[in-house]
């Protein structure tokens, strides 16, 4: 059995109120990763359509897209799993190829998050929970993340201005990527100042500059087999490790409220698959849809040790210059959060870096990349390791 | 305990907004109505479970009873809303927070008349079933 290949990479801007239907705004991620492929849409034998449900009427969008995209009569389906829609998409593209069922797979993800308010679109998303059991007590995703963060604090100090820190971080690089929703400069003081709309009140300890916004936007991955890779693509980038789990979706069941157990079980299997360990990583893309999120996927990855991720974006290791960077796209918090999108936006922006394509937010000449995805709280988890 | 109805939807009584009427569970709300706060124990394995449940993962069986969450938990993780979901707006602000029984955990809220400065990690609360102002029932923590 041969190699599976990322052979295109494609993504909208990522924006507040996109003026069109989701189908269109699916075929600005896909006509990217097509021309950037440089294949013709006949290539394509498959499609995985990823998304969260729910924010937009259209049920089944696999069939609209398929027609809209000049899919069809190939077979196309659709691909749940919160955040992590796109990494899980990833994956069942790989067991496709690798089967030899198909040649060539397309996973492409969307979300169109504004034909509702944020208040609803909160109640959606902490309908990604237990609805039986904790949804009737009034839960949100920025609430039960801010008890991870509480409990990263008390027990191991992490302070505010540690969390604000990776925003100033993200908002470093968001300011270079065209695709982002938020590219403005962010200082630490707006965190404690009560003027500030990034001090707004949201879930203690997080405030409005902790958490990532909604956003509407499409990406899109051209998954390849070996064969089909090396007749089609110049700079095909390998897939050399997946790995994926999930966890109790109610928190009485989770073991831990410092860490996410699908992160530490996907990288892991990621790590053995890939035959690497996290020295190997030159770049890397955390699921950082909270300021802790991302010291917490430094910990899960074994970037850092358990407590001490606060340290690595306090010595900006994690910057372009440092010995891990992370998230030269301006991750979550800069790009904005459109659910089923954002996995393949984070694997684009590796397959960019591995490629040398990535313009002004390139690291130097890393040889293998990392992409952590996370859906809901740690429900569902997806790490992806590539390399050229 | 269980009244005979038509429909057996007892559990669109449960919290601020409930999601889901029916469940095999149902009688957690009658429990809640008499001011207990019940879990499931499997009588052949006797594995136990917090939030209830009907049929047990582990051996396969549907034998369940019902045991009281009783004595104290510690305060293993929380957080404050000063911002709400549709439907839980008038409630703000509240806390969200997970109790360790040890051989279980429970989620649920903090009772508002918990002081903010008294909530740390660790804390020894307890679990006492609740109702709301609009009849609806829940459970919420207080200081054991
Ligand atoms: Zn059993």
């Amino acid at each position: 059995m041969g190699k599976v290949a990322i052979i295109g990479v494609g993504q909208s801007a990522f924006v507040r109120g996109y003026p069109g239907s989701i189908r269109e705004l699916a075929f600005e991620g896909f006509k990217e990763a097509v021309q950037d492929a440089q294949i013709s849409v006949q290539d394509i034998d498959a499609s995985i359509i990823c998304s969260a449900p729910e924010y937009d009427k259209q049920r089944s969008p696999s069939g609209v897209f398929a027609e809209y995209l000049g899919l069809t009569p190939q077979p196309t389906f659709y691909l749940e799993s919160l955040c992590s829609s796109t990494s899980m998409g990833l994956r069942m593209a790989y067991s496709l190829v690798k089967s030899g069922l198909h040649e060539v797979v397309a996973v492409l993800g969307f979300q169109k998050m504004s034909e509702i308010s944020s208040a609803e679109s909160q109640e959606r998303m902490g309908r990604g929970a237990d609805i039986q059991w904790e949804s009737p007590f009034g839960t949100m995703m920025p609430a039960y993340y801010a008890m991870f963060a509480k409990a990263h604090m008390e027990k191991y100090g992490t302070t505010n201005e540690d969390l604000a820190l990776v925003r100033v971080k993200s908002a470093t690089y968001g300011q270079l990527n065209e695709k982002a929703l938020f590219r403005k400069p962010v200082a630490v003081e707006m965190f404690s100042d009560p003027e500030h709309f990034m001090s707004g009140p949201v879930a203690s300890p997080l405030c409005v500059g902790d958490c990532c916004a909604n956003a509407d936007g499409s990406s899109c991955l051209i998954v390849a087999s070996e064969d089909k890779a090396k007749a089609l693509s110049k700079k095909p980038v390998w897939i050399l490790g997946l790995g994926a789990a999930s966890a109790s979706v109610n928190m009485s069941g989770r073991d831990s409220f410092t860490g996410l157990a699908v992160a530490r079980q996907a990288s892991e299997q990621a790590y053995k698959m890939a035959g690497v360990t996290q020295k190997d990583i030159d770049v890397a893309e955390v699921h950082d849809c909270f300021t802790i999120s991302e010291i917490i996927a430094y910990e899960d990855l074994g970037f850092a040790k358990p407590g001490e991720g606060k340290d690595l974006i306090k010595s900006k290791e994690t910057y372009k210059e440092g010995s891990i960077p992370v998230n030269m796209d301006g991750g979550l918090l800069s790009k904005g959060h459109p659910i089923g999108a954002t996995g393949g936006s984070q694997i684009r922006t590796i397959v960019l870096e591995l490629r040398g394509e990535a313009g002004e937010m390139q690291v130097k000449d890393p040889e293998i990349g990392l992409v952590h995805n996370i859906g809901g709280v740690g429900l569902y988890g997806a790490v992806t390791i590539l390399g050229r | 305990m269980s009244k005979k109805k038509e429909i057996d939807d007892r559990f669109k009584k449960f919290g601020t907004v409930s999601y889901t009427s029916l469940t095999k569970v149902n009688d957690f709300i009658d429990y809640l109505e008499e001011g207990k706060v019940m879990g499931t124990r499997c009588v052949d394995c006797g594995m136990v479970f917090f939030p209830p449940r009907a049929d047990c993962y582990k051996c396969f069986s549907s034998n369940i009873e019902w045991f009281e969450v009783s004595g104290k938990g510690r305060l293993e993780a929380y957080s404050k809303l000063k911002y709400a979901p549709v439907g839980f707006e008038d409630d703000l602000p509240y806390f969200i927070a997970v109790l360790d029984y040890g051989d279980y955990k429970v989620f649920g809220r903090i009772a508002s008349n918990v002081p903010d400065e008294e909530i740390k990690l660790g804390l020894e609360m307890k679990t006492v079933a609740n109702k709301l102002p609009s009849g609806q029932l829940n459970y919420v923590f207080k200081k054991a």
